[in-house]
């Protein structure tokens, strides 16, 4: 009992040939020879080596940088500094999981006259070989003055903090400030009367909250390979969730149009969130105009830490009522998110999200964004969700326990259904939070006892919004009546197939006879990032649209060589009939293709239908009272896909965002000193889940069709990440009594909380 | 819980203590210290006698993928914690990042490139595929060669046994629950291939 798929008795579940299935994805082979080709595994003929040089403080003023050394250098053959790339555009664009503000992401990519935290790329070299462009990058001498750093949140607020933009002034609904500060916006959501929702509230919980920084942790760093051109055309290969969205960027930040541009995505290596936003593209294609040959820039891994992603540190304040028959009256909160170096992190999702799962009449909702000397902050799995998830899941388990209310009984008591209204403003259409709790309450694992010393049991939900945005298809009829997919979306996760998947059910073929392509920007219309979950409900859209433009296609060529109408055409599962005529897909396709011009399908969407996704945990934990070691020893996740196209990696995204979360809530996080440098910018100081340290993490596919797509697909990328750290500090609280409120909950941390509660 | 008895530890994947020295070194930022003469060294890689000369400070990973176009390992760290390298070396899985290109000298490599054999997959490459054991992919040549050196020195590991021996290769995408089950039908499949 440890992979389920459950379709409640609410929805009609219909009968596909294909969909449901589980057949090999179409690029595993290549996976698992080593033959699949990643960025950095890339090689052009004459191509130079890249490497930069970061800034080693927190928060400096770069009042010079000499190159000279470092280009007197044999075998050195460009430098590159900030004063290689124009002066910025102050604009702002949204790239499918966030915003990007050009002058920001310009000065991110090599730093313009402050280095604003450690890892701060300064400079790059390119030479003939890596170790001559690293002993280079060493060369060049950098001037700076060091200024004061700030890393955490709070202290980044204070009126007398270290400023990092003398420019920046807070966008706030409310007063306009005079003054610059580190706050780059506050967000303020409210409905009801948040007053009168507590004076009805029998019980009140108000709980303070910190998360650590955590990283993304892919296990390919970043790597792109550039060309310039003589002829003004620049050809990027590069590791990337988004190759329009790299192109988009690169013709920003370089200011030549995109029409010059071409960006191949390669093999991915993992992203969640974090490659979307471009890092050395820019800088390896403004070294390759220099020296005139293709240059290869990749990160090392501590430049992977040091200088991009990660996710917000947070700080949090939530205050949830509910009146003694287990109703929600009221909710209040109040968050403040790291946003790095530069403003425009995860506050916006998260202050939407925090209250999300929920049907509150009364809420008020204020989230700061807040610079401070560390990277930029970029989306990871869910982007500001899972920090937000902590400290709602835990006040809500706080106010069950204190009712007497079983905390599956409790969320299902309040949960958000169609016709909720958000805090944030819309109002929910058919989803399936009541589903996938109700799933959750059946399940085996909630239904076995947990017994045995230090040992507890926690629960928690959670919710992510999931995008829609712009993809396109095209797909090509063969002679031998297999099709081949052409589209635009880098495949992290195996979407190759599930969009093919999403072609064959709609032409009645297999999913082995469609032949997926991930192609470059000049070789497919625009389509917008692998993320917000949205690849297979979107781009899985226009590959069902290039089907049915297929189909139409082959309607009217039978009628041409059956002699009738179009309309006296039958199409039945790939079946093509009229009298006595009947064809499969393949034959005919076959037999078309001898007959006339070929077949070939297109479409382009940009739906806007919600795709809303929830997610629910059971965990059982086992506490070491010596060690403060947390053991997990049992994981069930439950989530609505509304329908799985593939299910093992629905599965896949449901455990790995699990294990994600897990890590999250036990282990990892940014240690800093108190100049603000990372002092574990290593996998093994940063650590992330062994296959060690986890079970296996049972699932439960929840199946509530989502109304705007054709086969019922939301999209399962990222919720999964939400709940595990709030359900297992709901578990360590039954295993020690503890209510734990600052992430991660390692050793150290739980080891000092029991000894201080055993008067230690 | 009681130590798996078989010898493939993620610890042992640190080839020699010159090794770590090298790799120290190397981070330190003082490789302009090392000798740029070349070497030359005599190989068998995925069983071809190979000839080639490298500098001493070249790691076996960096050889094999930017010296021999053999990029079926990856660099996830270069420092010996992600298991994304791991190659076979003399019959035991090593982190190649940590590996110099010169202790190849007379050893017999073995790469995720020479796995598959005449255009047939090994059981373990076809069991990640139905399994659905990779999501990115980056990880995986790392793994296919860890667990095809696991269930070569224990062909009946447990469910502990095997998450200790891949606790050096690390995957941020599955969660690991699918690449431990692909295990285990790898292991049944070499089982009674055998029997
Ligand atoms: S690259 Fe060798 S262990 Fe990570
Ligand atoms: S499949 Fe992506 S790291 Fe393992």
């Amino acid at each position: 009992m440890s992979n389920v798929i459950v379709q409640p008795s609410s929805t009609r579940p219909r009968k596909y040939n294909v969909i449901g299935t589980r057949p090999v994805r179409h690029d595993g082979v290549d996976k698992v020879t080593g033959k699949a080709i990643y960025a950095a595994d890339l090689s052009l003929p004459n191509m130079a080596q890249g490497a930069y040089l970061r800034s080693p403080h927190a928060h400096a003023r770069i009042i010079s940088i000499d190159t000279s050394q470092a280009e007197a250098m044999p075998g050195v053959l460009a430098v590159a500094t900030s004063a290689d790339l124009p002066d910025p555009w102050d604009k702002t664009e949204e790239l499918g999981e966030g915003c990007i503000n050009y002058a920001h992401l310009s000065g991110n990519v090599l730093a313009r006259k402050k280095a604003l935290y450690r890892g701060h790329a300064v400079a790059a070299v390119a030479a003939t070989d890596i170790h001559t462009a690293q002993q280079a990058a060493r060369q060049i001498k950098v001037e700076y003055e060091v200024l004061p750093a700030v890393t955490w949140v709070l202290d980044a607020m204070e009126e007398d903090a270290p400023l990092l933009h003398d420019n920046l002034f807070t966008q706030t609904l409310g007063e306009k400030p005079t003054k610059p500060s580190n706050i780059g916006q506050h967000i303020h959501f409210e409905q009801g009367d948040i007053e009168q929702g507590f004076a009805e509230a029998d019980v009140v919980i108000e709980r303070e909250y910190r998360t650590e920084t955590v990283h993304q942790g892919y296990i390919e760093p970043h790597a792109s390979v550039a060309l310039w051109n003589e002829d003004g055309r620049l050809k990027i290969w590069t590791a990337t969730q988004g190759s329009f969205t790299v192109r988009q960027q690169l013709a920003e930040l370089l200011k030549i149009p995109v029409s010059k541009i071409t960006v191949v995505p390669c093999e991915i290596g993992g992203g969640f969130g974090g490659k979307i936003a471009v890092y050395e593209p820019p800088v390896a294609a403004v070294l390759s105009r220099k020296c005139g040959r293709p240059v290869k820039l990749a990160m090392r891994r501590d430049e992977v830490f040091e200088g991009t992603g990660p996710t917000p540190g947070s700080f949090m304040r939530v205050k949830m009522g509910a009146t003694k028959e287990g109703r929600l009256t009221a909710a209040k909160a109040w968050l403040a998110y790291d946003a790095g170096a530069f403003p425009g992190g995860m506050i916006g999702p998260g202050s939407m999200c925090v209250f999300s799962c929920y049907d509150i009449p009364n809420a008020t909702v204020d989230g700061y964004d807040v610079v401070l000397n560390k990277p930029k902050t970029q989306a990871y799995r869910a982007p500001g969700a899972t920090q937000a998830a902590l400290a709602t899941e835990t006040v809500i388990d706080e106010i069950a326990v204190e009712l007497g209310i079983d905390p599956v009984d409790f969320r299902l008591q309040n949960a958000a259904k169609e016709g909720t209204r958000r805090v944030d403003g819309p109002t929910y259409p058919r989803i399936g939070l009541v589903e996938t709790l109700q799933a959750l309450k059946e399940s085996e694992h909630w239904n076995s006892p947990l017994e045995g010393p230090n040992r507890g049991r926690g629960v928690a939900c959670g919710f992510w919004f999931n995008a829609g945005l712009k993809s396109s298809a095209a797909a090509n009829v063969n002679d031998d009546g297999t099709v081949t997919l052409v589209e635009g979306s880098p495949d992290i996760g195996g979407t190759r197939t599930s969009l093919a998947m999403q072609l064959a059910e709609t032409l009645g073929i297999a999913a082995e006879e469609v032949h997926p392509q991930v192609v470059d920007t000049d070789s497919v219309g625009y389509t917008d990032v692998t993320g917000g979950s949205r690849v297979t409900f979107s781009t899985g859209l226009a590959a069902h649209k290039a089907a049915l433009d297929i189909q139409d296609q082959m309607i009217k060529r039978a009628a041409e060589l059956w002699e009738c109408q179009p309309d006296d055409i039958q199409v039945d599962a790939g079946t093509y009939g009229y009298n006595d005529h009947k064809q499969t897909f393949k034959e005919l396709a076959v037999e078309l293709s001898s007959t006339g011009e070929a077949i070939v399908g297109r479409a382009a969407v940009n739906p806007q239908g919600s795709t809303n996704a929830f997610s629910a945990n059971i965990v059982d934990v086992e506490v070491d009272p010596e060690t403060g070691k947390v053991k997990i020893l049992r994981f069930t996740t439950a989530q609505d896909a509304g329908k799985a196209i593939h299910p093992s990696y629905v599965e896949g995204q449901m455990q790995g965002g699990s294990v994600q979360g897990i890590g999250w809530a036990l282990n990892e996080e940014y240690f800093y000193d108190d100049r603000g440098a990372m002092k574990n910018a290593s996998f093994l100081d940063y650590r992330m889940p062994t296959s060690y340290d986890v079970p296996m993490i049972e699932t439960i596919i929840v199946e509530v069709p989502n109304p705007d797509h054709p086969f019922g697909v939301r999209g399962v990328g990222e919720v999964s990440i939400v709940p595990p750290p709030a359900a297992i500090t709901n578990a360590i609280h039954q295993a020690t009594g503890l209510r734990m409120h600052h992430l991660p909950i390692s050793p150290p941390r739980l080891h000092q909380a029991i000894a201080e509660r055993n008067g230690q | 819980m009681s130590s798996p008895q078989h010898t493939n530890t993620p610890a042992q994947k640190h080839s020699s203590t010159r090794t770590l020295q090298h790799t120290t070194a190397l981070q330190r930022g003082n490789e302009e210290r090392f000798v740029t003469e070349k070497i030359h060294v005599s190989t068998t890689i995925n069983g071809e006698a190979v000839e080639f000369l490298c500098d001493a400070r070249q790691s076996l990973l960096e050889l094999l993928r930017d010296g021999l176009s053999l990029t079926g390992c990856k660099e996830g760290c270069n420092n010996g914690n992600c298991g994304a390298c791991t190659v076979m070396m003399n019959h035991l899985p090593v982190n190649s990042c940590c590996v110099l290109a010169v202790e190849a000298e007379d050893a017999e490599i073995e790469t995720v490139e020479g796995i598959a054999a005449q255009g047939q997959l090994h059981p373990v490459q076809q069991c990640f595929l139905q399994g659905a054991a990779l999501q990115c992919g980056i990880c995986t040549p790392g793994f296919i060669v860890t667990v095809k050196a696991l269930l070569e020195q224990n062909p009946h590991p447990t469910e502990q046994e095997i998450r200790f021996a891949l606790a050096g290769n690390l995957c941020r995408c599955t969660g690991y629950d699918k690449i431990i089950r692909s295990v285990q039908a790898a292991a049944e499949i070499l089982q009674e291939a055998k029997s």
